[in-house]
């Protein structure tokens, strides 16, 4: 068998499709921080929370209500992303006008308080949210088995970004989106309603963040501390795509994904770090990310 | 009550009134009781809202509480005991500053509880320095009554050998006799893969390999391709909480299970109950205590479900255990004087719902029986928290670390 490094082919092949999967989780959440701090200027911290908080709603869906998988994908979002319309009309609108650290200290302090109250109620150990029956089993791919729910959130969630990314960039509405962060002023002078723009944005990158956490729940264990685990490396994927660029979160999660699957096959004890390495690489290379641009 | 009457020399008499003077509390030694300040007070220092807090945490102190309530009610004693309870966020430096305070400041006697090895390893310094008591549930290492022992602390619970050996032995025996760990790569990790890998060589088994994942992980899939490519009829989990719960949920995910067999070699009823059935059936563990096992501790665990809502882990029932023959000792000897204390406890065997004929060795370990569990099938379990089905009671002599093995200077001297 065809070996690179020692590693047969065919094992390479499954553990970066593996890193695949991490990717469109990196991407998904990369995106939604992307998005609230292109449009919003605001270092959303509480990402983490929100997607802890959208893997409780899918487990309280269906233990409370009996909502399935599919009715957790749409709804968990909506009421996640309500909880994060309201965060901005009552706390967040108040910091616009000052620096970026106090809405990342509000944020910070906001995910504490979110991931206390559900180890106050729920534990640290979690809950378990089974796969749907629908995309239970694995296929198998003669070189090893992947589970179908793992194709599925590859494919739900390129899709998701993508469309995320046309219509910031393609459409009329995210035109709008685009000039209201340029110059408020004068898009509320075109008669725009910027201030609910701003907060519907707000709705949507914490909606995104929920979805994260629907799609993640019948991996991980659904447990308050998932969103913390997670977010700094998520925070590190948008510093690498470039703060604020829709399509250097996309690009980059995934293939941060897979260069973190790569460490994993070759050297396991780097596999936590080596984001953060490619961070420090990029920062010194190109300050303003991969995507972004130069201010 | 009988009081012995000793002459007690005068350059003590002045040191302990001196003391007495510098507490505030010139007068109020009570005749009758040596009960230093007449209040025996225990510090449960744990972790109250970390990865550690289901398995011990505030259960931890619920249990403290009844252990309290319990032998005031029994013994009628005539001293006051008090429980006095912090948050040591699994982190050494905290926990020893804490306890320094609490012997210092707060007038504590024993300290107790100290989840998380770090903490047991930084608290029993303090107690050796300060001479208090140090009375370890929750923490695991094996350094704890080897290398680290001292003759304040008390090892009662478990320990990475007997946890790694009750279950290696157990799935050897059963067949399983190629294994491959999956590792968290710290200290707790890499000696529970030690300690187990010389059970499985000792029984005939055979270690084909390892991969040590950062801690903590959630996503645990490509090291369990690795060891599925690995062929081992048993994957051993080397590591604890969240990252074994991830390895389970992902190992079925991936159809590595029924296929091959993992052995969680530290689990906790509580990490079964948020796993489930489903996902672990069939699973071996080993576990110093049960709830369903017999009429006493059915009795016991059903009290502590009414306050916690939740069934006692073998590290909750423990600390009942530990502080109940605590408390007993120090009625006993009519003091809380460590040396006394600690003498009396190394004397009197322990008998109670946890523990039979237990026994605390010079190392500091108590000794008792441990039990092999395997995880039921969902159509056996029968009402809540029905999770096991005991297998095999394994002797306190084969369960732990003999005394000849230990790395203990105590035990050599």
């Amino acid at each position: 068998m065809t070996e690179i490094f020692g590693i047969p082919l065919l094992a390479l092949a499954g553990q970066l499709l593996l890193g695949l999967v991490n990717g469109s989780f990196y991407a998904l959440l990369s995106l939604g921080l992307a998005v609230i701090f292109g449009m919003l200027n605001i270092i959303n911290f509480a990402h983490g929370a929100f997607y802890m908080m959208g893997a409780f709603a899918a487990w309280m869906l269906l233990d409370n209500f009996g909502i399935g998988y599919f009715g957790a994908l749409v709804l968990a979002p909506i009421l996640v992303g309500s909880v994060g319309v309201v965060v901005e009309r009552l706390l967040l609108k108040r910091l616009y006008r000052l620096d970026h650290l106090y809405g990342l200290l509000l944020t910070f302090g906001l995910a504490l308080i979110l991931e206390g109250l559900f180890r106050n109620q729920f534990g640290v150990s979690g809950e378990t949210y089974d796969v749907p029956e629908v995309l239970e089993g694995a296929l198998n791919l003669g070189f090893m088995a992947l589970p179908k729910y793992r194709v599925w959130v590859v494919g739900f969630s390129t899709l998701v970004c993508f469309s995320t990314w046309l219509i910031i960039e393609k459409t009329r509405l995210g035109a709008y989106l685009r000039a209201a962060t340029e110059n408020p002023q004068l898009t509320q002078a075109f008669g725009v309603n910027v201030p609910l723009m701003v907060m519907m944005t707000y709705g949507f990158g914490v909606g995104l963040a929920a979805l994260a956490g629907v799609m993640a729940a019948p991996i991980f264990q659904v447990s308050p501390l998932m969103g913390s685990n997670l977010i700094i490396v998520v925070f590190a994927v948008v510093v690498i795509g470039g703060m604020g660029s829709i399509l250097g979160a996309i690009v980059s999660g995934l293939a941060l994904g897979v260069v973190e699957g790569l460490a994993k096959v070759y050297y396991p004890e780097a596999s936590a770090t080596v984001v953060f390495v490619i961070m420090a690489i990029v920062l010194i290379l190109r300050p303003a990310g991969l995507f972004g641009r130069e201010a | 009550m009988k009081t012995k009457k000793t002459v007690v020399p005068f350059a003590l008499r002045s040191t302990v009134a001196a003391l007495a003077l510098t507490l505030g509390l010139g007068a109020a030694i009570p005749a009758q009781a040596q009960v230093s300040d007449g209040v025996v007070r225990i510090g449960v220092l744990t972790d109250m809202s970390g990865a550690y807090s289901d398995l011990a945490g505030p259960g931890a102190v619920i249990a403290a509480n009844m252990a309290v309530e319990d032998f005031i009610a029994r013994q009628k004693p005539g001293f006051k005991v008090e429980i006095v309870s912090a948050d040591h966020q699994n982190k050494g430096d905290i926990a020893s500053n804490k306890a320094r305070e609490w012997f210092d400041r707060g007038q504590v006697d024993a300290v107790t509880e100290l989840v998380s090895s770090t903490t047991a390893l930084a608290v029993m310094k303090v107690a050796k320095e300060k001479n208090k008591i140090a009375l370890i549930t929750g923490a695991g290492s094996s350094r704890i009554t080897n290398e680290d022992c001292n003759d304040v602390s008390v090892h009662w619970v478990y320990d990475t050998y007997a946890t790694g050996n009750g279950t290696g032995k157990a799935v050897v025996k059963q067949g399983g006799k190629t294994w491959y760990f999956l590792t968290a790569d710290y200290a707790f990790g890499q000696s529970l893969e030690r300690d187990t890998t010389a059970v499985i060589e000792a029984s005939g088994g055979k270690v084909l390999g390892s991969v040590r994942h950062p801690f903590p992980s959630t996503d645990l899939s490509s090291y369990l391709l690795k060891a599925q490519a690995s062929g081992a009829q048993v994957i051993g989990l080397a590591n604890a909480g969240a990252d074994t719960i991830n390895s389970i949920k992902q190992a079925s995910e991936f159809g590595i299970t029924p296929k091959q067999t993992l052995a969680g070699l530290l689990m906790f009823i509580t990490d079964i109950n948020s796993l489930g059935l489903k996902a672990t059936q069939g699973m071996y563990l080993t576990e110093a205590f049960y709830w369903d096992m017999n009429p006493e501790t059915r009795a016991w665990s059903k009290r502590f479900f009414a306050r916690h809502k939740k069934m006692p882990t073998m590290v909750q029932a423990g600390l009942y255990s530990a502080i109940t023959h605590y408390l007993e000792a120090v009625k006993a000897v009519n003091s809380d004087d460590t040396q006394k204390v600690m003498a009396q406890m190394k004397k009197a065997p322990i008998n109670d719902f946890f523990a039979r004929n237990g026994k605390i060795r010079d190392d500091g370990l108590m000794l008792h029986d441990m039990y092999l569990m395997q995880v039921k099938k969902p159509a056996d379990s029968h009402y809540p928290w029905d999770y096991y089905n005991v297998r095999a009671t394994i002797p306190a002599a084969d369960a732990f670390q003999p005394l000849s093995q230990s790395r203990c200077p105590l035990v050599h001297k």
